[in-house]
């Protein structure tokens, strides 16, 4: 096996350290007005045989206890998923444009998510998470199906081009109930443009353990990515057997970015930029590339969410617009950069 | 722009005044964004009675029924649910259908928004349009009434609708207890914690009644930070969203750190009808009285929590 290098060392701690800083301001910056000193006080306060007395009134603990670090640990949650299951996708289907968008999963837990919003009555919002979650599923089954049975040979391109016209066709069925029940629009609207929780630990304690069963077996299959990533006949002559590990892969990261995508509603770019920027960065080996994805994403969902809720408080901007407007320009000056090499 | 011509009976003057006068208060309210739409100017004048009326939007609906033209309405849209009688048809005020609406042979379509430039498509089919763009005060509410009524024949009865609702208003805000420091809400208009401010409709009822929205800003409509409604503390929470959303008082309650809250610790959660709350009709007198209601059996000696 190959052993650590100082450089992967230096790029881990690199990111580990970006992520303890995004923790850091995600849980000092927020709309209520926390003294930082105080919220240093509190966390201390937390430490084992210390006792520290922040200042803090019972509402204040609980704003910093009950909503702000449940989200930022919600934030960091789903930033890790999302860029995680990018960099998979994009391994899996050797396609850097490969992303839960362009999969259908985001629209089939849209299309989930609306049915339930519509039809559920006053049930729908509980019933939205699962029903976003099996739609996420459908749609990526549906696409894999798809591409297997018309692609042939050049499946990976097909199954995207599948992914696409799956997900055109959800979005379509969406707007179709939409409009037949457009008193519910604010609702399907709010979902689609996601946010991170509203039901403090919750959501955290609903998504964790997909997620971790997911990024466990993508961190197995690291290495595979890379052998993989030279072509399925060397994979074959090493002994993979590159059909079922893509099968494998695309499950996982589709049950995590479901489970995610359920509690957070839609937030785009983090899986195609994340992994771009990290590739430039430290090239496109998978044994560095899925855990600093990993730390990055979650770091960069933490810091969007920071200026969700305060760039225009004290109202607050939906996370989707926030990462949507920090993703496309830079996933534009990535691509140019990389020219060539895509 | 025209001499006056002062040999028309005196009544026809008066008549045409009352008229110019309406028409001026819609134009002045169509808002400042579309300033050319105004096509309520024309329906006013008077061809003679509309004997098919096709209301696009619930609030028109009420409105129409509310004064008295009722019986000339041949169709409303799939979501005026008020009053009953009213014959709901499947026709859509949000992606409204030409052709559709046409199918009824209306002489006056009275409708709130201009979606997908419906108006347009109308009167280039020779049919009248009142267009009564969400009222921004109960002013614009007795004004769009009048418009209603001057449009429909029932100029009188929307009159004699106005002023009893100016009174029945004052009447309820006079019952409301005087406190010194207004108490403060929370309007929920969704679970996502979609809110309103002071500036909008509905604040501007709240206001009447004594209370003000924790919410401020220029966004009339803003999504609040969870944070910040814990941190407000509101003295009342009013959930419009039991019908979408499926909230209710206890629902709220479990919400993490919410049983803190003044609201829920004194229970002051209460829900208020979605459609009362929403619309800026007739009904808002409804509402209005609700919501006193509520204010009322709040103490006035309230210690600053």
């Amino acid at each position: 096996m190959t052993r650590p290098s100082p450089r992967h060392a230096l790029v881990l701690g690199g990111a580990t350290l970006l992520l303890a800083v995004a923790v850091l301001l995600g849980t000092l910056i927020g709309p209520a007005g926390l003294t930082p000193g105080g919220v240093v006080l509190e966390l201390v306060d937390r430490l084992p045989l210390v006792d520290v007395d922040s200042g803090f009134t019972a509402r204040q603990q609980v704003i910093l206890w009950e909503i702000r670090i449940p989200r930022v640990v919600l934030g960091a949650i789903v930033g890790a998923m999302l860029a995680i299951a990018g960099a998979t996708y994009q391994g899996v289907f050797r396609n850097p444009l490969a992303d839960p968008y362009l999969l259908g999963v985001s629209s089939g837990a849209g299309l989930g998510a609306t049915l339930a919003i519509v039809v559920g009555g006053a049930m729908g919002s509980a019933m939205v998470p699962p029903a976003a979650f099996a739609g996420g599923m459908i749609a990526v089954l549906a696409t894999y199906t798809l591409g297997r049975s018309v692609g042939g040979g050049r499946s990976e391109v097909v199954i995207i081009l599948a992914g696409v016209a799956v997900a055109a066709f959800a979005s379509a069925v969406q707007t179709f109930f939409m409009q037949r029940h457009d008193d519910t629009l604010r609702q399907v609207y709010s979902w689609m443009l996601g946010r991170v929780s509203t039901s403090g630990w919750t959501d955290v304690r609903t998504v964790l353990p997909y997620v971790i069963v997911s990024v466990a077996v993508m961190a197995l299959f690291r290495r595979t990515l890379d052998v993989m990533a030279v072509g399925d006949a060397e994979a074959a002559t090493l002994g993979i057997a590159p059909a079922r590990v893509r099968l494998v892969l695309i499950s996982v990261a589709t049950l995590g970015t479901a489970a995610v995508v359920s509690v957070s509603g839609l937030i785009g770019f983090v899986g195609i930029v994340i992994p771009h920027a990290v590739r430039m960065l430290i090239g496109p080996g998978h044994r560095l590339l899925l855990p600093v994805s990993l730390l990055t994403g979650a770091a960069f969902l933490i810091l969007a969410d920071v200026v969700a809720r305060t760039a225009t408080s004290p109202a607050e901007l939906p996370i989707g617009v926030v990462t949507a407007a920090i993703g496309a320009p830079f996933f534009l000056i990535v691509l140019r950069r990389s020219r060539g090499h895509i | 722009m025209h001499t006056p011509r002062t040999r028309r009976p005196r009544t026809r003057a008066m008549l045409t005044a009352a008229l110019t006068t309406v028409a001026l208060i819609a134009s002045a309210c169509s808002g400042t964004a579309d300033d050319d739409a105004a096509p309520a100017d024309q329906t006013t004048a008077a061809a003679g009675e509309p004997q098919a009326i096709v209301s696009l939007a619930p609030t028109t609906t009420e409105m129409l029924y509310a004064v008295g033209a009722g019986e000339q309405v041949v169709a409303v849209d799939e979501r005026s649910d008020y009053p009953e009688e009213a014959p709901v048809t499947e026709l859509s005020g949000y992606t409204p259908n030409l052709e559709a609406i046409l199918g009824y042979a209306p002489d006056l379509v009275v409708l709130s928004d201009d979606s997908g430039d419906i108006v347009d498509g109308l009167e280039r089919s020779g049919v009248e349009v009142l267009q009564l763009p969400a009222a921004q005060t109960l002013d614009d509410t007795y004004a769009q009434l009048e418009q209603v009524g001057a449009a429909t024949g029932h100029i009188g009865e929307a009159a004699e609708l106005v002023s009893r609702m100016r009174g029945e208003i004052d009447d309820i805000v006079a019952s409301v207890p005087e406190r010194e420091t207004p108490l403060s809400y929370f309007h929920e208009l969704d679970d996502t914690y979609y809110t309103v401010t002071d500036a909008t409709y509905i604040g501007e009822v709240y206001s009447l009644l004594g209370l003000t929205s924790i919410a401020t800003g220029d966004d009339t409509y803003p999504q609040l930070s969870e944070e910040l409604i814990l941190e407000a503390d509101p003295d009342v929470v009013f959930l419009a969203d039991g019908q979408c959303c499926g909230v209710t008082p206890e629902t709220v309650a479990q919400r993490p750190g919410w049983d803190g809250l003044t609201a829920v610790r004194e229970d002051r959660v209460h829900m208020v009808d979605e459609d009362l709350s929403s619309r800026w009709g007739p009904r808002v007198v409804d509402f209005m009285r609700e919501v006193a209601a509520i204010v009322g059996q709040i103490p006035v000696n309230q210690p600053a929590p």
